[in-house]
This record gives structure tokens, sequence and C-alpha cells, in this order.
């Protein structure tokens, strides 16, 4: 088990600025952009970057999830699919499969029996495209020593070669799912909402990256592409969907979506899967007879930051 | 009004020396930031010292303070033409370029910190999506094109009157004015609404927010009016009179007694409480956890604002102009620490789970802002070089068919 530690990474090369990756740059507009950039200094020479930052018109002119025709989604669809072929060399599955009906998405996570191993952190990279260099990790396992819940004396940086270590416990922390959210009241844009199945997601294509959901966000939830995500061909994950786990871009936000591309197919999310000892549980909260309104009926259960009234789908409890 | 434009032309370009060395100096820190914005574009905001720990750093302390100045303009408009005091109401014109010089600048700050500009049309309505009335940035937004909007029609008003050597319809601009006097309040209340909104960051979290902001926006805006004032009056043939200067200063003294009295409030009940509410400020004034990079700024920002406090609050001290210079000074960097640094950074700082994680800006985020401040500065003298001379009346449509 390695050390995590969230730290930027400040080894970007220029070579690797998306502007020439950018799959577009081949089309005669952005050719043009950047000929003309060759020309224009000074102020002349910002637009152009903004323009070849935003790789094509069709990119730049993309409407908002929430407003795109059906025609529209399609175009969309295949255009990035395009791009990530030239990106990675892979066929992309990049879904746009709607709410399940009669489905409120919730999680409990049981503190008695979590052992801090980070598994769950992983899963989640492998399974959401997140950037490995710089890192970005959603899940956020944090320490305490045993009889106290303090934030600011708990820690992520612990590296045992065992866990759990004796007079300790863990406590994992990832997007609560609230349903009365801060961090999507504050978005400028609307490129934040909360989908009818309950799931806090962000269009990409849409966030200008003003980072206000970030301040707004009790829980550390959303994260910023800081740099050009970077993700190894040989280790990014093909089957996504729109809202979920398709690669990002870099100067956008992005946060845990419960796996959208898995749960509404019926599957659970990656973290619910890789964790060894079963203490993350996850399920629809309309249905009384589910694992998870099992458990909030029947177990003790409490909500990080109640007091905030932001009314996490997000449940931590004690199994014995 | 083609005449016009060749007639300003003609004033920017003709100049002394020192104003080709001040805009030749201001052109190559343009540059210089410019260049550094485009190495930003390119890489993203990781040459930033911004981190998921600390997302808001020096652009918006910046943008923040440079509210609070544009804010100040009002201050000159209550006296000048709710009290009709004479000596400031000639000078209130300059105040409202400086406005608007800030709101230019507010903007650009804003822009360079969004990781997006590019997608900066996603916030006209209609064409994107502004997200009102729920998000407090929507409203900022409107808030601040509406205030430019007003200090550009009113002063562009009499000026274009002026030009035309007739006499300004008051009954019709004096709504736009009354108007901007609560407008120049909502700006500054917006833009502390933006953090005050936010549970999740207690130091900000405070309804003692808000009062606060104008508080400091109305010591700093007019300490920075001050010294325009007098910069102006020395190198052009403007009069301001020192009544003038002296009703500013006292209106200062006011402004700090509160300031500095919301402060004390504000650390009676964080300290009285000692709850952990009390982290940001410990983090800012002492240091948390071994850490503390904003500790000297923060006492020497205390120490400018009492010693600037006495200064104006003694009326021999007030009246020198010496003195009164420094304590101008003093106000200016003291409220630029506070304003700025020092209210963003202690927000996120215990991060919202408990880690302390600091931060300092880079040198493109330094050379950026630099370049912004130049953009500001060569706007307010552009401005002035073209307000100034119709002012005074040497440059009228009739002057300029003569000439």
């Amino acid at each position: 088990m390695s050390k995590i530690k969230m730290e930027k990474s400040s080894r970007i090369s220029e070579s690797e600025d998306s502007g020439t990756r950018c799959p577009s740059t081949k089309n005669p507009a952005n050719k043009e952009l950047m000929d003309r950039r060759m020309f224009f200094q000074g102020a002349a020479g910002v637009l152009a970057t903004m323009m070849v930052g935003s790789c094509s018109w069709q990119e730049f002119f993309q409407n908002n999830f929430r407003r795109m025709t059906k025609e529209e989604l399609e175009q969309t669809v295949q255009r990035l699919k395009a791009e990530y072929r030239q990106k990675y060399g892979k066929d992309f599955v990049v879904g746009t499969e709607g709410p399940i009906d009669a489905t409120l998405f919730g999680y409990a996570l049981d503190l008695q029996r979590c052992i801090g191993c980070r598994r769950c952190v992983y899963a989640c990279v492998e399974e959401n495209n997140q950037s490995r260099d710089p890192q970005i990790q959603y899940i956020r396992v944090l320490r305490f020593k045993d009889g106290e819940m303090d934030l600011e004396h708990s820690t992520i940086y612990y590296d045992p070669e065992e866990v759990p270590e004796k007079g300790y416990y863990y406590m994992p922390v990832q997007c609560q799912h609230c349903a009365n959210p801060p961090c999507t009241k504050v978005c400028p844009v609307q490129a934040t909402w909360t989908e009818p199945d309950g799931i806090v997601v962000v269009d990409y294509n849409w966030c200008i990256g003003c980072r206000y959901c970030m301040a707004a966000c009790p829980y550390m939830g959303r994260w910023f592409n800081f740099a050009e995500p970077v993700i190894p061909a040989d280790k990014v994950n093909v089957n996504t969907h729109y809202l979920g786990n398709r690669p990002r871009m870099r100067n956008v936000v992005e946060k845990c979506t419960f796996c959208i591309q898995r749960v509404r197919k019926g599957r659970y999310p990656a973290c619910v899967e890789v964790c060894p000892v079963g203490a993350r549980k996850f399920g629809n909260l309309l249905d009384p007879e589910s694992e998870i309104s099992k458990i909030i009926q029947t177990k003790r259960v409490f909500r990080l930051k109640s007091e905030l009234n932001t009314q996490p789908k997000f449940y931590y409890f004690f199994s014995i | 009004m083609g005449g016009f434009f060749v007639g300003a032309a003609q004033r920017i370009i003709k100049g002394t020396t020192l104003y080709y060395v001040w805009v030749v100096f201001l052109l190559v820190m343009i540059a210089m930031g410019i260049g550094a914005y485009v190495k930003q574009m390119q890489l993203g905001l990781i040459v930033t010292g911004m981190t998921s720990y600390v997302s808001w750093g020096f652009y918006i302390g910046n943008f923040t303070f440079l509210v609070g100045v544009a804010a100040a303009a009002v201050l000159l408009i209550i006296p000048a033409y709710l009290y009709d005091f004479g000596p400031i109401k000639d000078i209130v014109i300059i105040g409202e370029a400086l406005a608007v010089s800030a709101l230019l600048m507010c903007l650009m700050f804003v822009t360079a910190d969004l990781g997006r500009p590019d997608r900066a049309w996603h916030l006209i309505p209609g064409l994107g999506i502004l997200n009102l009335p729920r998000s407090m940035l929507g409203w900022d937004i409107v808030v601040l094109n509406g205030y430019l909007f007003l200090n550009l029609f009113i002063p562009g008003y009499i000026l274009y009157k002026a030009y035309n050597e007739k006499p300004a319809n008051m009954r019709f601009i004096l709504p736009f004015i009354l108007l901007s006097i609560p407008w120049a309040v909502s700006i500054h209340t917006t833009t502390a609404f933006i953090y005050n909104g936010l549970a999740a960051r207690p130091f900000w979290n405070a309804s003692i927010l808000a009062p606060r902001f104008l508080a400091s926006a109305f010591c700093s805006g007019p300490a920075l009016i001050i010294l325009i004032f007098q910069l102006v009056r020395h190198y052009t043939k403007f009069h301001v009179k020192n009544e003038a200067l002296f009703k500013i200063a006292e209106m200062i003294a006011i402004a700090m007694a509160i300031n500095l009295f919301l402060l004390g409030a504000e650390f009676f009940k964080e300290l009285y409480s000692d709850t952990h509410h009390l982290s940001p400020l410990e983090y800012l004034y002492v240091g948390l956890q071994g850490k503390g990079r904003l500790v000297p700024w923060i006492w020497t920002a205390f120490t400018f604002n009492v010693i600037a406090f006495v200064i104006f609050l003694i009326p021999h001290t007030r009246k020198n102009f010496v003195t009164l210079n420094i304590g101008c000074v003093l106000i200016i960097i003291g409220i630029w620490i506070e304003k700025g640094m020092g209210l963003i950074i202690p927000g996120f700082i215990p991060a919202t789970l408990g880690e302390v994680w600091e931060y300092a800006p880079t040198p493109i985020e330094i050379m950026v802002s630099i370049g912004i401040w130049s953009i500001g500065a060569l706007t307010l003298t552009i401005i002035l070089k073209v307000l100034i001379p119709i002012e005074l009346g040497e440059f009228t449509r009739a002057k300029r068919a003569t000439t």
C-alpha cells in the first residue's frame, strides 16, 4: 500500500499541451487559427490560444447537456468517440442512459468494518478515468484516533505495513450526493445539477472552470483538472457515460457520480465492488426492501456535517 | 462625433516626456502580463499556486479589493449630489473614471481566474445559462456590469454636454446618479455574499462580512482617490480644492473606525466562543499546525490600518499633506492585504476535511496581476487625458473646429 499525497505535479511538459494533441486541429477552421497565431502577438495571441484550447468550433458551440436535442446529443457523442479514439487508440462507449424510474440512489458506509486499505480509492481512479498526473482521487480515507471524530485531527497520510492499525479507525469521504447540494446552487452557468435518480453530475463541456462549487462543497467532493489530465492508454476505461467517466479536459471540475456508467445499468459502483470487507453498501432509497433502506431503518446511521443541512444521500453506520 | 474621436486620439498621442515614459512602462508591464497569461492558457491553472485545497487565490483577492475601490466612488457622489458640497462636486467625475478602471480590472481578474474563458459565453443569458436567481456569482456579474454601465453613462453624458458646451439636463441625469448610490453598495454587498453564503467556509459564513466589506471599501477607495487627485492637480491645470481632499480624509477616518470596530467584534466572537470556527482566524493571525505564511502580512495590514486611522483622526495630521499621503499609502496597502489574500486564503484553511495546506502566488500569477493593474492604470490615464481638457473647457466641439 503506497502513501497517497494529493500534490500537484509541476512536471507538465509543454509538448504535452492539449493544443497540439487535439485531434480536430486538422480541420480547416482550426488550421487557420493556428496559422493566425503565428502572426498575432499579444491580445490576439491570447484569443487564438483560447480557441485552439477549445479544439473545434463544434466543441466551442456545444450546448448544455440538458438543452441538447436527440440529434445534437448523437452528433456530440460521435465527435467525442472520434476524439477519444484519436487520443487513446481505442473505441469508446459514451453512454447517455437516463435515470431509471422510481430510483433514488443512496450509499452507506460501515465504519465498523472499514480497514482503511484504500482499495476503493484506486478502483475508483481506474474505473472513472481520473488523471494520473497530476493525480486526482475522488475518495479520501481519513484516519482518526479511537475516541475522536474531529476532522482537524484526522489525517489522510498514514502508511503502515498493515491495516487496520491498533488505536485507529478510518472514514472514507467522497461526494455525498446531497439532496440540498450547495455546489449546484452556486454554479453560475448550471453546468452541474442533480439528476432525477439523485446523482449530482457535471457537464464537463459546459463548466467554465470558476471553481465556485469547490469553495461551496463541505466534503471536498469536487476536483479540478489543473493541467491536461494524463491517463495511460492501456489504463483507460472505454466503458463511459457522458455525465460520468468519459475522459475530461483541463481546467474543468469533475467529481464522483456513484459510477453513473455502471449504476444506470444495474451494476454496483466500483468502490462497492472492490471493498474487501463489505463496508460499502449501495442501492435504491425508494425501495423499502433494498439493503440500503434496511440499513437506514435498522442501524444507527449518521450523515457527515448534518448541521449544514446538506442532506447527504451518503450515510455512515456501525454494523455492530 | 467622428471629430471627437480624432481630437481625443490626438490628445492621447501628445504628451510630455514623463507621459510617454509612463505609458511605455505600462505597455511593457501589460506585454509581460499577456505573455504570462498565454502560458497559463497553454498549460492550465497548474502554473498558479492554487490547489484542490486553496482553489481561489491572488486573482480573486485582487478582484475583491478592486470591487471595493469601484464602490468607493459613491463616497464622492453622496456629498457632491445629495449635499451639494461644491469642492467635491467639481471632482466627482474623476472618481467615476476611477470606478470604470477598477471595474475593468475586476472583470479581467475574474477572467484570469477562469479555467475556461473560451466558454465565458455560457454566462450570457439566452445564449448560455446565467444561473439566476440562485448563483451569487451570477448576480455579481449582473451588478458589476450594471455599475460599469452607470459609471460610463453618467460621466459620458455630462462630458458630452460639456464637449458641446451645453448645460447638462439634471432632471434627466439625476435619477441615474441617485441609482448609482445604492448600486455601488450592491456591488460590494453582492461580492461579499459570494463568500458569505458558503456554509462550508466558516471564516466567510459570518453575517459581519458584508458590513466589513463596505467599511473597508470606504477606506481604500477614497485613499486612492486622494492620491490620484493630487497627481492630477500637479500635472494638469485641473483644480482640486484642499477642503475636498480633507473632507474625503474625514470620511476615511469614520469608515476605518467602523472597520476596526467590526474587526474587534469578529475577534471577540471567535475568541470567546473558542470553537473550530476559530481555526482560520488562528491560521491568519498566529499560524496553525506550524504553518503561517500570512501571519507577517496580516500584522502589517493591522499595524498600517491602525496608524492610518490615527493619522486621519487627528485634524492636524489629516490636513498635513505629508502625513495625509503616508496615511493613504498605509491604508491602501493595509486594505489590499486584509481584503485580498487576508480574506480569501484563510477561507480555505483549514480545508473542509481538516487539512492545513498553504498557498502562495506563483511568478505567473503575479505577472498576470501586474499586467491587469497596468491595463487599469493605462485606462485611467487615457480617460483622464481626454476628460480633464473637456472639464477645463479646452476640448470642445467649437474649439476643435477652430484648431
